[in-house]
Order: C-alpha cells, then structure tokens, then sequence
C-alpha cells in the first residue's frame, strides 16, 4: 500500500475507505425491502442487489436494510423510501428494471414516482 | 477496499466462544449467498460481558446476546435474509423483564459516555482502514501539520486530562516536563501492564481499538521530542499481543511510523516489548527496569522517570487509556473534553463491575457520577435485589465505600478523602451475604504476594496484617487487633517506597472506618453478620419452613444432612464443612446461616 505523505492524502484515503463502513454510520436515506417468503418469491432479493449496485455506482449515501412480510403479498416486491423527516413512502411491484428510475428520481431529483407508489406513512 | 455492505455483522467477545461463532456465521453466510451483501466483523469487546458472545447488526441495530453457534443458522435466515428480528436471543430488562432488541435502547449502553470506549466493538481491531474510516489518524495529522509540540502540550494541560493509570497526574504537565527534560534519545512509553486482578480495561482497549492508542502514543511523542518508544504488554495478554503487533506493522506501511511521518519530518518508531505480567510491574520504575530487561522491582522516585527513566534517559510513559484520550481531545478540542466531568476530574472514567452486580462488564461514565448511579442504572443493581452493603473501588488495594456513600460524586479527589482512590477503575460491589472483613483479608493475601519484596515496610507490614486478618476471620481476633491493624496501616502508607505499598492497607483501614461493628461482632460475639467466615457460623434447618423434599440431603457433599421423606430434616454439625451447598439449593429458604 503507498505510503501517507501528507493531511490530504490521509483524507482522500479516509473518504475511499468510509464506504466500507457505510453500513455502520448514519444516513440520512433508508431504503427498505420486503423480504417475507411474499417478498423473496416475487424476486426482492434481485431487486434489492439492483438497488445497491445503483447505489454504489452513483456514490449515493442510503442505508439498505431488509423486514418481513407487512402483509400486501400481492404487490411484492415491496421497497420502502425514507428520507429524514419526509414521509415513507410504499413502492409495489419493483422489479430490478425499475430500480435506476426509482433511484434516479426519488433520491436524485427528489420526486416521488406517484405510478409505482402504494402507500406513504408518517412524516413531519 | 471500498466496497459497500447492506449489513454488518459485528461479533465480540472474542475470549469467549467467538471463535466457533465466527467461522459458523460466515459459514452460513456463503450458504445463502449473502457474500458481498452481508460482511461479518470480528469486532472487540463492547463491555457487556455478562451477556457474551454479543452480535450486532448494523445498519438496523439489532442486538444479540449470548449467542452459540446452534444458533446461527436461524439468526442469519430471520434477521438477515428475512430482516425479522428473534425475540429469543435479544436482551431482557431484568426489572420489567421487556425485551430490548435494538443496541441503542439498551439502559446499559444509553447511560454510559463512551469517550475512551468509543471505537470498543464496532470497529475491526485488526484493520487500520476501519480505524482510519472512522476519523482515526487524523489527530496525528493535524497536529504534525498544524501544531507546535508546545501548542499540543497546551491544548493537553487545558482539557484538564489526568493519567487513567491511577495516579492522576495531569498529562500535559507530565508531557512539558518531558520536553524540556535534557538528555537524547527520549522515550515515549506506553503502559500495558494492567495489574489489577479485577481490571479489563486496559487489556480490553488494546484488543479492541489498537491504533486509538498508537496515535496517541505518535502526538505523545511528537509534543516531548521522543523519536524511538516502547509499549509494554505482559505476554499472557496474547490477544492484546496479537493486535497491538498488528497496528504497528499496519501504521508502518502506512507511513505512520517510521521516518518523515506524514511528510512532516518527524520520525518516530515503536518497539513492542513483551514481558512477564505482574501486580507491581505497571509501576511506572517497575516498568522501564522490565523494559531494560531486569526484573520489574520499583525505585525510589525522587528524580521523576520523566528526567531519568528508561536507560537513564529522560522517558514519558503514559497509561493506555490516557494516550487513547488524546486524540479527541485534539480532534475536538480542549474545552470540550473539559466540559465533562468535575471541577478537578475531567473527562470520564472506565469501571470493570464485577461481583454482586446484574451487568458484570466494562462501562465508561462520566467523572462525578454516583456510586449509585454506577451500581443501580449502568450495573442494572444487585442479582435478586439482595441489599447494597459495600462498593470496592481502585482494585486490590482500593477502599470499601458503605451504603451512606451512595451518593457520593466519584472523582479522585472524593474517593481519597473517603479512604478510598480511583486508581485503575476496578470496582467490586458486595452484597450483604459479602462479608468485607473476609474480602479485605483476601484482598491483602493477594497484596501480600504480589509484594515484590524491596522494602520493608510492604514486604513484612503486609504480612503482619494480614496474620492479625486471617485471626479475626478464623475468630481468634481480639480487640487490641483493631489498633494494631490500624497503627500499622498508617506506617506501611507512610513509608512504602512505591504507590503499591502506600496503598496496601487501604482495604483493612477503609472496613476499619465503615464496617467497625462487623469487626465486633467477629471478636466480641464470635459471628459473622454476612454468614460467610466458615469459623464463626453454622448452617441450620427451620423445622417450620422444611417441606422434607430431600433436595439438600441429596447435594451435601458429606452427607451430613438426614430426614424422613416429607418430614423436616436436620444437619449433623459434626459432619458439616460449611460448604453453604444446601443454603444454595433450597427453595423454600428453610436454610439458615447464623
């Protein structure tokens, strides 16, 4: 491994290697997959791998945790978006397809994707 | 390298049955096919070790305890495929007996201040590039590019930090008088040397968060003007051993140790020294003639080790607790480390509870905290809510504080008026069937062996002592004792040549202060109110509360016990060695101890 020869370089390393730790720190976006025996069936497990390969190539700061079945089987897969004080908001039907859209347009632009949604909770 | 993780696993307690918990987890991991998603860490100690082996998984905050490697396969297929947590493996409150499945709601964790213990389970101790994740190094940096080593010195004496060996002198004091000692080379010296019986610490620090100490120990040396250091660890801490070794082959290739560190022309090397561990070897002379190679006897301290120390050169030798401080204090500042605590106490203190305590465990809470505190909210209180009759504190040698101290403000200065110090943090919590005068006896045994023998008043007052304890437990004690223990007790203080003897006497002459109707009822009745000095008391069977189920005749080892089926039993004092087995086993409390 090359040698730390200054602050800077100590702090570019430091920035490469929080993403290893990424599950460990806080972030201010969790997203949520259903991952019941509904949700693993109806592809969620494809779906979530889809999610952090988006993540990853776009550096995008999210956590990705997994729940069990909430009880709307039919539209597994489901994934959840919550950002900070923002509502959660309910995606059904995700396919791995739909995933850099999702993306792209909740967490980039910040417009919710009213067509896939089925539910929101909560918020401030 | 960079490579991001849905969750972590983070397993500690690697003393315990980590090991097969390791390779089990990672087992079932690739059975799944959940490499690449999930990464299991081996991660240090987190301090809850009465609930060990411990799992936390990250980013949700579920938190296992004692889990065995049955337990895997279901752990893996509900919490990590399935994201459900199992109720079955997660903490219980003992008072509401709820379930606490996530780390951050557990009362043990959310009253403590983790300032030393901050990095303690939830980083890799093995990987620098955890460390550096989290922040680490950064101190360093920032002080070899941006401070002076006066301006370091400084920024230490202000945030009021004292060294967490157990004397409590200030380290920024300690630093300045080791820059302008004269002499080259200078040593910086890391303590490792944890002796206290009781104490975990420090040898928990050093598995669990490595590098915090090292960077300490780089600033450290950076601010006296040290280029060549040695960190001592007694060779039986094989797991310390194994990450310190660690750290510093990892900083080296880093460019963390060695010449031109960071580009800032300061060069500095570690050598890692192994030694034999022992009770007096984490004294400060003790340790440099260890590090030399002769044996770990004390010297007098008339000229401070920070002039003449190792190979008579000046040395700067600091406590690991106290150099893992250090680079908070340069990342956040002085006056922030300062806002913590007393007036004369800054910061916070590591505690090892054992004895009669719920979470037997590491904690760090804040100077000024209460023995209550300590004992009922961070230590969960007294296994079956037995009453509190005293709390040692300081190690082997500490005092014995009584219930009237409750509430108390634990800081140096209290704790040595009370008789009492703060030494390394070792805290042992005695319930009312602990007998302290049995206690204090055990713990001047130990002293006593632990003398290394130099002079005279530890190596042969000791002993005295504890000849007149083992008189009194056996109750062969007479009143005059009391003032002999005493008078003898202010001399081996007075005239000891290292802090060792000075504070030998402490657990007789603190029981002498606080428990003195115990030592009188031992002498002048012949009992032991605790029921626990084997001379002074009988076992007996309450006719009335004896149901006859036979339990107790069946356990005695001596068969002493005797009884119809269903009719009231009686114990044969003859046969009777006082082992206490048919009080323990009896579920209808119709054993009784006089």
């Amino acid at each position: 491994m090359p040698k730390l020869k200054s602050l800077d370089d100590l702090q570019a390393l430091r920035q490469q290697l929080q993403k290893d730790i990424k599950a460990r720190t806080d972030a201010a976006t969790t997203i949520t997959v259903g991952m019941g025996t509904c949700g693993i069936a109806a592809g969620a497990r494809e779906v979530m791998h889809a999610i952090l390969n988006e993540l990853e190539s776009r550096s995008i700061d999210a956590h990705v945790t997994t729940v069990g079945c909430i009880g709307m089987c039919s539209k597994e897969p489901l994934v959840d978006i919550q950002q900070s004080d923002e509502p959660r908001v309910t995606y059904g039907n995700i396919s791995p397809e739909m995933v850099p859209r999702l993306i792209e347009e909740h967490l980039v632009k910040g417009n919710v994707v009213d067509e896939w949604v089925v539910g929101r909770v909560g918020g401030a | 390298m960079g490579e991001q993780y849905r969750a972590d696993v983070l397993v500690s307690c690697l003393h315990d049955k980590a090991p097969d918990l390791m390779p089990a987890l990672e087992e079932e991991v690739k059975r799944r096919g959940l490499e690449g998603e999930v990464r299991v860490v081996e991660a240090g100690c987190r301090g809850f070790c009465s609930m060990g082996p411990v799992i936390l998984i990250e980013p949700e905050g579920v938190f296992y305890i004692g889990v065995e490697p049955a337990d895997v396969p279901e752990l893996v297929e509900e919490t990590l495929v399935k994201g459900r947590v199992v109720e079955r493996l997660t903490y219980r409150e003992p008072a509401t007996r709820k379930r606490v499945p996530y780390y951050d709601d557990l009362p043990f964790h959310g009253k403590q201040t983790r300032v030393v213990l901050r990095n303690c389970g939830l980083i890799d101790p093995m990987s620098i590039e955890e460390y550096i994740a989290v922040g680490g190094y950064q101190a360093l940096a920032h002080a070899l590019s941006e401070m002076k080593p006066e301006e370091v010195i400084e920024e230490v004496k202000a945030s009021g930090l004292r060294g967490r060996g157990g004397a409590g002198f200030s380290t920024g004091r300690k630093w300045e008088a080791g820059r302008k000692a004269e002499g080259e080379p200078k040593y910086m010296l890391v303590n490792g040397d944890e002796g206290d019986p009781n104490c975990f610490m420090d040898r928990a620090l050093m598995e669990a968060d490595p590098h915090s100490i090292l960077e300490g120990m780089i600033i450290g040396a950076y601010a006296v003007g040290a280029h060549e250091g040695y960190w001592y660890i007694p060779f039986e801490h094989t797991l310390s051993v194994r990450s310190v070794r660690n750290a510093i082959e990892q900083a080296r290739e880093y460019g963390l140790l060695g010449e031109d560190i960071l580009g800032s022309g300061f060069d500095f090397d570690v050598t890692l020294r192994l030694g034999a561990h022992s009770f007096v070897g984490g004294e400060s002379t003790a340790i440099m003639h260890a590090i030399e190679g002769k044996a770990s006897e004390p010297r007098p301290k008339h000229i401070h080790t920070t002039e003449v120390g190792l190979w008579g050169k000046p040395s700067c030798l600091n406590n690991v607790k106290t150099l893992n401080i250090v680079s908070e204090i340069i990342n956040r500042g002085a006056e922030w480390y300062a806002s913590i605590g007393t007036e004369k106490s800054k910061g916070t203190q590591v505690f090892s509870l054992a004895g009669k305590i719920n979470n037997v465990g590491l904690v760090e809470v804040p100077m000024g905290t209460t023995v209550r505190e300590l004992v009922f909210d961070v230590g969960g209180g007294i296994p079956k809510d037995r009453a509190f009759k005293a709390l040692q504190i300081g190690g082997p040698s500490g005092g014995f504080l009584p219930e009237e101290l409750l509430d108390m403000p634990m800081d140096y200065e209290t704790l040595a008026e009370a008789g009492s110090m703060m030494g390394t943090g070792g805290v042992i919590i005695a319930d009312d069937r602990t007998c302290v005068i049995d206690t204090a006896r055990y713990f001047l045994g130990f002293l006593q062996k632990q003398s290394c023998g130099k002079c005279a008043p530890c190596r042969e007052g000791v002993k005295r002592m504890l000849e007149i304890m083992t008189r009194i437990t056996e109750g062969e004690g007479q009143m005059s004792d009391l003032d002999v223990l005493k008078t003898l007790g202010e001399v081996i203080k007075a005239t000891s040549l290292c802090g060792l003897g000075k504070s030998a006497p402490n657990p007789v002459l603190s029981t002498l202060r606080y428990f003195r109707d115990e030592y009188v009822a031992h002498i002048e009745e012949g009992r032991c109110p605790a029921g626990v000095c084997k001379a002074l008391i009988t076992y007996q069977i309450n006719a009335e509360a004896c149901t006859g189920c036979g339990l107790c005749a069946l356990k005695c080892p001596q068969e002493a016990i005797s009884g119809e089926k269903k009719e009231p039993h009686v114990i044969d004092q003859e046969k009777c060695i006082k082992c206490g087995v048919c009080f323990d086993v009896c579920k209808f409390d119709a054993v009784t101890v006089r």
